[in-house]
């Protein structure tokens, strides 16, 4: 029980972060390996804004996403956008996003360094109690938690009613028939990235309030964000946040039941295990 | 109109391709006899690429079941196809770009039907070079080649492995009238070899010179089937071609 | 078939080059031996890499984690097996951990490839420091050998010369042949007959043996044998961009890229080490955005076009 209720407060998080990286593969074709470093620099915003300016972290998901969400586009329109223009396939430009997200990964991990230097960091905020089936929770846990769902509720109900919602959902699905029907796919893709950055590093900033973190903590969240998309599927909201709590699981029974140093290696059992039956995703149709 | 007893090389039997809902090949029947040159036409988007796909093994079958030389070959992977003897080109050219053009040829020659190598498998490939009229440097780059040779060396290439099977997708689409006409003579010298082939074309002269025989296909399924002469004639396969404007 | 007379003049080339790299104990066998060690270590790894990843162009991230499992392997056996064997238990393991890897991995698209090598090196990490606890042993292991600086110079300089020959073989053989074919186009690739999966695990294979194998020449010189130095990412990174930068597709590519890179980066490492990951990244995007196809793809760049002038 304890372990589930865990699991899914963990879940809750990764959800976030899992939907902003969809948001850029999927629509953007952009595999993102920068995606936890966003992540942990939205989680050091919001602990600068916390100590520095002692703004609730519920709070500075605003100023965090709205700064994620300017630079994300600024990336994708100069950094990104020639790529996508020179390659000639799918696969060029996958490997091309690849070593490039790559490398802005490592800058990213490099100027963190340099800002806030190499320790570990944590704050206390909401560091009280909290009650379920009478046993004690990290209230800024459950608080995290409701955070994300109602982010991601939005962002799933924005998706599929808006009008660029349904663009962005056209591109993911068929990028020719969309530029045929008169969406601007470049624009499309852009916001997608932007808004995939904005996500993910208001995850950061909500799971700061309960983790402690350090800058080269992102290629942790990359492989779990992958893993979960691969997990739930590309182009799947519903998947992806079905996965996101069962990674969460998996996750928060190997560490109470095994060891706590072994949670990647679950989520790669997961991963694994995914790869040799359901390469198509949980609830993807099989293709060839 | 057919031979008195034909050896089917080919069969494939209620065939279905479904891409998430759209049902691109609908319970497709056909039969390749052994010696024949057949016609596989419609109007775009009728799912002749598909049903080659199918029958080479780019795609898997959603349903139905192919037969080679009664071999029942449905679920095999396209290498295992390759190496029973179905060859084939594709509608949009596919050359190895960083291959020269001998190479490209050679490339058919070693992994599928026939496997040759060294010396012997060069030599093979120089030779198809010429049979498909290719008489510029084999050591070239195939970029350097024109739109037209690439197809040329792209045939070559399938009938380097000596095949039990060709597939042409729209070989011969793209050709001007010269070239079509050689074009035309190397299909019916293959033809006159004895290559079984399917012929994809909306080159009606094409057909009409090289097919005895044709099915037609719209939306996925199979129209009509006989001599290319009645068929063409059908008032069914006419109004296909010409009042379809849905794509 | 024999080869021919300008494989020969290449052969005398690199054998020439082999011995003067050989004689270089003879000279010095402080700072410069050590910058031996390393470049012939990546060129091994860097090569080994470019093996499978130049023509097919996965990009493989588990250098690292074959390289720890070789350390590991002669930490654990080094009391009790004789060293030369554990060389080959070494290059055994990996082979076979490379082999379920490569089955699990390669039949879909590049980027599962890409995510799973990525977090190989942290999954075995995580699982050696697990079982070292869990047996409560130290977090480590002594590796006590009787060896030098120059005998390890000297096994990693035979290691590269039996890639390049490895290489120079496959470059070859039938199977060179498909890969090439499979780097240009895979569907053609299959249907030409060709079992792509087949050729692409072999050739991953290769390459985790020749990473396993360098890990376990190396562990004697490190004497201490722990997780977090075996199985350190960096390495799969470093690796990974040297080829890049000297050119994958050449079998002679990733050495023009050790070399310099390695000189640099020491002087970077010890000068910034702050700035390390920083700089690396930079390395990084220069490459993807300036030198797509490495050095030697400019050096081929300019031959072409001066050729081309002079036709
Ligand atoms: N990989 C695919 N995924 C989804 N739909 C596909 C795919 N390939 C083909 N289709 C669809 O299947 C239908 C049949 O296409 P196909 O290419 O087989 O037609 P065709 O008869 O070869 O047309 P053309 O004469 O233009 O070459 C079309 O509606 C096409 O859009
Ligand atoms: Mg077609």
């Amino acid at each position: 029980m304890d372990i589930l209720i865990l699991g899914i407060l963990l879940g809750g998080s990764y959800a976030l972060m899992a939907l902003g990286l969809q948001l850029q593969y999927g629509v953007a074709r952009i595999m993102n390996l920068a995606n936890g470093e966003v992540l942990v620099a939205g989680s050091f915003g919001a602990f600068w804004f916390w100590t520095g300016l002692k703004l609730s972290p519920f709070l500075s998901i605003v100023p965090a996403a709205l700064l994620a969400f300017a630079a994300n586009w600024l990336v994708y329109r100069y950094v990104l956008r020639p790529l996508v223009r020179r390659a000639k396939s799918h696969g060029q430009l996958e490997v091309d996003s690849i070593l490039a997200t790559f490398g802005m990964s490592f800058i990213l991990v490099g100027v963190m360094i340099a800002v806030f230097g190499g320790e570990y960091f944590s704050y206390s905020y909401l560091a009280r109690p909290f009650e379920i089936f009478g046993q004690p929770y990290g209230l800024n846990r459950i608080v995290a938690f409701g955070g994300s769902a109602v982010l991601c509720i939005v962002l799933a109900l924005w998706l599929t009613r808006s009008r660029t919602g349904l663009a962005l959902r056209g591109v993911a699905v068929n990028p020719t028939a969309a530029g045929l029907v008169g969406i601007d796919v470049l624009k499309a893709s852009a916001l997608a990235f932007a808004l995939g950055g904005a996500v993910t590093a208001t995850g950061g900033a909500l799971l700061s309030a309960f983790l402690t973190f350090d800058a080269s903590l992102g290629v942790i969240f990359t492989m779990k964000a992958l893993i979960i998309i691969i997990f739930g599927g590309v182009s799947d909201i519903r998947g992806a946040i079905v996965a996101s709590f069962i990674l969460g699981i998996v996750e928060s029974a190997v560490a109470r039941l095994i060891d706590p140093g072994l949670t990647l290696a679950a989520a790669y059992i997961l991963f694994i295990a995914v790869l040799l039956w359901r390469p198509q995703g949980l609830f993807g149709r099989k293709s060839a | 109109m057919a031979d008195p007893a034909p050896r089917q090389v080919l069969e494939v039997r209620a065939a279905s391709k479904n891409f998430g809902g759209l049902l691109a090949v609908d319970g497709l029947d056909l039969t390749l006899n052994d010696g024949e040159v057949l016609g596989l036409i419609g109007p775009n988007g009728s799912g002749k690429t598909t049903a080659i796909n199918l029958i080479s093994g780019a795609l898997q079958l959603t349903g139905g079941t192919i037969l080679l030389d009664g071999e029942d070959i449905s679920a095999h992977t396209a290498h295992r196809r390759a190496r029973l003897g179905i060859a084939r080109t594709f509608q949009i050219v596919r050359v190895l770009h960083s291959l020269s053009v001998v190479e490209n040829v050679m490339a058919g020659g070693v992994f599928g039907h026939t496997r040759l190598w060294g010396g012997e498998l060069r030599e093979a490939a120089v030779a198809l070079l010429d049979r498909v009229g290719l008489r510029g440097s084999p050591a070239a780059p195939v970029d350097a080649l024109t739109y037209i040779d690439q197809k040329r060396v792209e045939l070559a290439r399938a009938l380097m492995s000596d095949p039990k099977v060709v597939l042409l997708d729209e070989w011969l689409a793209g050709l001007n009238p010269t070239e079509l006409k050689t074009g035309i003579e190397l299909v019916e010298s293959l033809a006159a070899e004895g290559r079984n082939i399917i012929v994809v074309e909306h080159v009606m002269d094409a057909i009409r010179s090289l097919c005895r025989r044709c099915i037609v296909m719209n939306s996925g399924r199979k129209i009509a089937e006989g001599s290319t002469r009645d068929v063409l004639a059908d008032p069914e396969v006419v109004r296909a071609y010409l009042g379809e404007d849905d794509a | 078939m024999k080869p021919t007379a300008r494989e020969q003049r290449f052969f005398a080339v690199a054998a020439a080059g082999f011995v003067a790299a050989a004689a270089l104990p003879a000279f010095d066998d402080g700072y410069w031996l050590s910058m031996g060690i390393t470049i012939a270590m990546y060129t091994v790894l860097a090569t080994s890499w470019a093996l499978f990843s130049g023509p097919t162009r996965y990009i493989a991230l588990s250098t690292a984690a074959f390289f720890g499992i070789g350390m590991y392997t002669v930490g654990i056996g080094i009391a009790t097996v004789p060293y030369p064997l554990l060389l080959l238990a070494a290059g055994l393991i990996g082979a076979a951990l490379g082999g379920i890897v490569g089955l699990a991995t390669l039949r879909v698209s590049g980027v599962y490839f890409v995510i799973f090598t990525l977090g190989l090196a942290e999954l075995v990490r995580q699982l050696f420091t697990w079982v070292q606890t869990t047996m409560g042993t130290s977090s480590g292991l002594y590796v006590l050998v009787d060896t030098s600086e120059r005998l390890v110079y000297w096994q990693l300089l035979a290691l590269a010369a039996t890639v390049y020959l490895a290489g120079w073989a496959i470059g070859r053989s039938r199977l060179g042949f498909a890969l090439r074919i499979i780097g240009d186009d895979e569907t053609v690739a299959s249907h030409s007959g060709i079992n792509t999966a087949r050729a692409k695990v072999a050739l991953f294979v290769v390459s985790c043996t020749f990473a396993a194998v360098t890990g376990a020449v190396l562990a004697p010189r490190w004497n201490y044998v722990e997780p977090t130095n075996a199985f350190s990412a960096m390495l799969s990174f470093q690796v990974v961009i040297m080829a890049l930068l000297g050119g994958a597709h050449r079998l002679w590519g990733p050495l023009v890229g050790v070399v310099p890179f390695a000189l640099i980066w020491d002087v970077i490492s010890a000068q910034a080490p702050n700035q390390s990951t920083l700089l690396l990244g930079v390395a990084f995007l220069l490459i993807v955005y300036f030198i797509p196809h490495g050095v030697i793809g400019l050096i081929e760049k300019q031959f072409r076009r001066r050729r081309a002038g002079y036709g």
